[in-house]
């Protein structure tokens, strides 16, 4: 392929060598094969070629602006993107084309056959002008956008009058549609992914654009159409929080499933030891309590549907001891086996959704247990509108109490407005006026980017349903039944739940598990961690002068350390013959129990590895 | 462990010994504010101020130095990030933002761009010769002057054509010229004719090719007027009076300049004011250029956070910047020292010296986990045996 595109080109453009006064070096994919007089003219000729067919379509060719050079690329790994080419500022693509194309009688490789539709790559598109509209269009253009809206990612894409939006609002709202919950895959119900939640009666958006169709998104939707008042409700929704109606909840909106699977391998280890699947026996080293396995079947698997909380054993599985260390090992018993069942991590619940007995990759017998737990909406969980206006559940109101309009409804979310000016999400009112009409007109609004629905339209049509231009209504107090003086902005958008769930995230302790090395508490939520009083914490404490309450938050590690007083080097004791012991003076009455924080004893040792002497000088307290 | 050592902070009836403890400044400034009340009066405004005096002292304990950090510490993280931002006198660029403040409070000797406000004594500040006056500021070197330099080897002589237009400019004539050379190069025989001076080197020495190249860069450089070190001028017109702003500093020869103000005249330099105008200044142009920066950022930091971090800085005399060569190799404390920067350093350093750490400020306390010397752990009870 390569070869054959060298031979061509030279014999076009370099004539005679003897004549020629080469002005150009071209380059085939990198690599120098030959010179053209006129580079610009043998570029033009190049596309006029593979616009012909008689080139490969994929090909690129460049013009470089500081060098000169002419560069052409055949390889992979260029990204391209169509283009209608234009002439004498006019569209190749003509309604012609566009008949042809709805009664399917022509195909998009039609077109890119044709030479109307071309992909170019980032560096062709350097020679072009692209026109964004048909409007945009001139005489030096050189190409237009298939449709305004390529100027946009899929996530983008997906956001409703995108153009209305401030810029940085649109990668806000595409980042948080990333994290939505919906029907991540069709399959799910046979798959054993890690930490996947599926959206319970996910909805196709009311107000849609194009890319909802392109991506069928209606096959794995990720939010649902909710009522959406935007009002203040008690100081329960400021600082982004929103409101969320009780009964909307009851009914289902924004429930989800959460899937976690927990796995377990009978692993072989040297010696024809292996890991077994099992209820562990009594005198197996580390078994917890009967209680523990009150789960497990014979053959020490959970059963499908059992409730399980925290800590209960999910799997029972014993393993070989790790190392043959004490003598007891060696005893004729000999099988003091290791407890190492998967039980529920700290801090989850669920119910057992699906067994499933397999076998890995070396051909060890596998168990992996899916646990599903239904999540209701609470307060704290994390929810989004597509124009990056998130926040969290700030309380739950029955929906006695929630606000109702003159035809009786009540809103499922309650979003503060004190959103909207320094954001200046203006498609997020646009949408909400959008989701208004199409469901009172019972269809979907088109809102795709640059190409929607005119606005104004929108509002003009509300009227004919009965309803204020404005997207306003009269609202009455939920609890009083009072008509509320302002009139309220009421509709319908697509809210979706994000991934972020307290259930997932709420941690506290007070005591609990600590770390081998420091004997400080271990960190992170899985690990029942202790929160951190950080360096910056602990300045606020001594700038308050609360300097005991400082000690005692950072007694976490403290122990009693037995001191030499001579040496000032940290003592023992010799229980078997009740003597205090000086690592240099041996035995010793003199010693006292200094305390102290263990990471300080740990500093200690560490400077002697160092070789340096720590010597402590002991001093009455009194 | 008892409270006796806190002083309340209810003012008591301040005795007439503690009304004499008032510093001279605010004594001096109640003397000429109550120069127009009676007697009682007086009194009553003393006493007065007094208790106002008393109530603003710190309390022992209070973690002074803690809180300043703070107070400049969390205004510091909302300082723009862009680090090297320039706001632009016309084409004179001063550091400012965060980088200025690192530089301040690490007490560089090398700041990235010094500059000068040059004010003018009464007649001088009307503008009227304000060029001229500022010309006679801005050091000339020898290469500005210069159209052609021209080496002759056989006779160890180098020619230089000087510039006729740059010299009308600058108000001096070839001799002005000959004579700082002559200073420079006392080795050398410099001769005049008309534009040209002609440097005849030292024939004995016998100079090999290469020393004449060298002896022609240092004639380049030779300093032939101005002062030393400022490289750019800016005459400006301030409030009702000219003055000059200058890049590069020379507090020294600029204030001994007669037509210079030589009270008013300050360099952003710190360690250039405190060589010549002491420490006490030095103290001052810290907290000034630190508060400046605080201000154009827009933030709000008290001064006495920034006095109390200048007067450490300056209490030993000398600038010592925050840094472990600074106000921190001060700190007795190893553990202190090595909590800083550099651990394994001062550990090492003090293991050789046998250095003893007597555990008595807050560092220690906290990594050893006891009481910090500060607040409510710092009274203690003493008891007789």
């Amino acid at each position: 392929m390569k070869r054959k595109c060298t031979i061509t080109f030279a014999r076009w453009a370099c004539g005679p060598i003897s004549e020629a006064i080469p002005m150009a070096e071209v380059y085939l994919n990198g690599v120098f094969v030959g010179e053209v007089d006129n580079a610009e003219e043998f570029r033009d000729k190049i596309i006029a070629e593979r616009r012909r067919g008689a080139l490969p379509e994929r090909m690129s060719v460049q013009v470089a602006e500081v060098t000169g050079d002419v560069n052409l690329e055949t390889g992979k790994g260029r990204v391209q993107r169509p283009l209608i080419v234009v002439k004498n500022g006019k569209p190749l693509l003509t309604d012609a084309h566009l008949t042809q194309l709805r009664k399917h009688e022509l195909s998009w490789q039609d077109l890119v056959k044709q030479g109307v539709i071309e992909h170019l790559d980032a560096a062709e598109e350097e020679n072009t002008l692209v026109a964004f509209t048909a409007s945009d269009l001139t005489e030096a253009h050189t190409h237009m956008e298939v449709t305004p809206l390529a100027i946009l990612g899929l996530c983008t894409s997906l956001v409703p009058f995108a153009n209305y939006n401030q810029s940085a609002r649109l990668n806000a709202g595409s980042k948080n549609q990333k994290q939505a919950l919906g029907l991540y895959a069709a399959n799910y119900l046979v798959r054993m992914d890690m930490d996947t939640n599926v959206l319970h009666e996910a909805q196709m958006p009311i107000v849609r654009s194009d890319m909802h169709i392109i991506s069928d998104y209606a096959s794995h939707p990720s939010g649902q159409n909710m009522i959406v008042a935007i009002m203040s409700y008690k100081g329960y929704n400021m600082e982004d929080a929103i409101i969320i109606n009780k009964a909307s909840l009851d009914r289902g909106l924004a429930r989800n499933t959460y899937f976690r699977p927990s796995v377990a391998e009978e692993l072989r280890y040297s010696g024809g030891l292996v890991d077994e699947v099992c209820i562990p026996d009594k005198d197996v080293k580390g078994y917890r309590s009967e209680k523990d396995y009150r789960y497990l079947e014979e053959d020490g698997i959970i059963y499908p549907e059992a409730s399980v909380q925290e800590e209960d054993v999910i799997i029972g599985k014993t393993s070989p001891p790790r190392f043959l260390s004490g003598m007891d090992e060696y005893s004729l018993t000999s099988n003091i086996r290791r407890e190492s069942s998967v039980s529920m991590p700290h801090g989850e619940k669920g119910k057992v959704d699906f067994v499933l007995l397999t076998e890995n990759d070396e051909g060890n017998r596998m168990v992996q247990v899916r646990i599903r737990d239904q999540r209701v909406p609470e307060i704290g969980d994390k929810f989004t509108s597509r124009h990056g206006q998130k926040g969290v559940i700030g309380l739950i109101v029955p929906q006695s109490d929630m606000p109702f309009s003159v035809s009786g409804i009540t809103p499922d979310i309650i979003f503060s407005p004190h959103g909207i000016p320094s954001r200046m999400t203006i498609a997020h009112l646009i949408e909400l006026v959008g989701g208004k009409l199409g469901s009172l007109e019972g269809r979907y609004i088109d809102g795709t980017a640059f190409d929607a629905e005119d606005p104004d339209a929108l509002r003009k049509a509300l009227v004919s349903h009965g309803f204020r231009e404005s997207g306003t209504e009269q609202i009455y107090n939920g609890e009083s039944g009072e008509a509320m003086q302002a009139q309220i902005f009421i509709g319908s958008m697509y809210y979706l739940k994000l991934k972020h769930m307290v259930a997932n995230k709420l941690h506290s302790r007070a005591r609990g598990p600590i770390q081998l090395l420091t004997r400080q508490p271990t960190e992170g939520r899985a690990k029942e961690g202790g929160l951190r009083l950080g360096e910056m914490e602990k300045d606020t404490f001594v700038a308050h002068g609360a300097s005991l309450l400082l000690k005692e938050r950072f007694d976490s590690d403290r122990t009693l350390v037995p001191v030499c007083e001579e040496s000032g080097l940290i003592a023992y004791i010799d229980r078997y013959r009740n003597v205090t012991v000086s690592p240099i003076y041996g035995d010793t009455p003199k010693v006292s129990f200094v305390e102290m924080s263990y990471a300080f004893k740990l500093f200690l040792d560490e400077l002697m590895s160092l070789g340096i002497y720590p010597k402590l000088q002991l001093e009455d307290r009194y | 462990m008892t409270a006796s050592t806190r002083p309340s902070t209810r003012i008591p009836d301040i005795p007439a010994v503690i009304t004499r403890s008032l510093p001279p400044r605010l004594r001096e400034e109640l003397e000429n504010a109550s120069s127009g009340l009676n007697g009682a009066g007086k009194k009553q405004a003393e006493e007065r101020i007094n208790a106002a005096y008393h109530a603003m002292q710190v309390e022992p304990g209070e973690s002074v130095g803690l809180v300043a950090a703070e107070s400049i510490g969390e205004p510091g993280t909302q300082m723009t990030l862009n680090t090297f931002h320039f706001a632009g006198v016309s084409e004179m660029n001063i550091t400012v933002g965060l980088p200025r403040i690192i530089e301040i409070l690490d007490g560089r000797k090398t700041i990235s761009t010094p500059m000068m406000e040059i004010f003018l004594k009464k007649p001088h500040n009307n503008g009227k010769n304000i060029r001229e006056l500022a010309m006679q500021i801005k050091m000339t070197t020898l290469q500005d002057l210069v159209l052609a330099f021209r080496t002759n080897l056989l006779e160890n002589t180098i020619v230089i054509e000087l510039d006729v237009k740059a010299l009308e400019r600058l108000d001096m004539s070839a001799a002005d010229v000959q004579k700082p050379l002559g200073k420079s190069f006392r080795s050398a025989k410099i001769s005049r004719s008309d534009n040209e001076l002609t440097v005849t080197l030292n024939p004995t020495k016998g100079a090999p090719i290469n020393e004449i190249f060298k002896i022609k860069e240092k004639l380049k450089g030779v300093h032939v007027k101005g002062i030393k070190g400022i490289t750019q001028i800016l005459p400006i017109k301030r409030d009702d009076e000219y003055m000059i702003i200058t890049a590069g500093s020379n507090l020294k020869d600029v204030i001994s300049l007669d037509f210079v103000d030589s009270e008013r005249t300050i360099s952003n330099d710190v360690h250039e004011v405190r060589d010549i105008l002491g420490i006490e200044a030095a103290r001052e142009m810290i907290v000034l250029e630190l508060m400046k920066v605080i201000e154009t950022q827009g933030l709000n930091v008290d001064v006495r956070h920034i006095m109390l971090v200048a007067d450490t800085m300056c209490s030993g005399g000398t600038i010592k910047g925050i840094t472990r060569y600074g106000i921190i190799a001060e700190k007795s404390s190893v553990l202190a020292r090595a909590s800083f920067e550099t651990p394994i350093k001062h550990v090492f350093l003090a293991a050789m010296a046998g250095e003893i750490d007597q555990l008595t400020s807050v560092i220690e306390n906290v990594m050893i986990n006891q009481p910090v010397p500060l607040g409510t752990g710092l009274p203690q009870l003493s008891a007789k045996r």
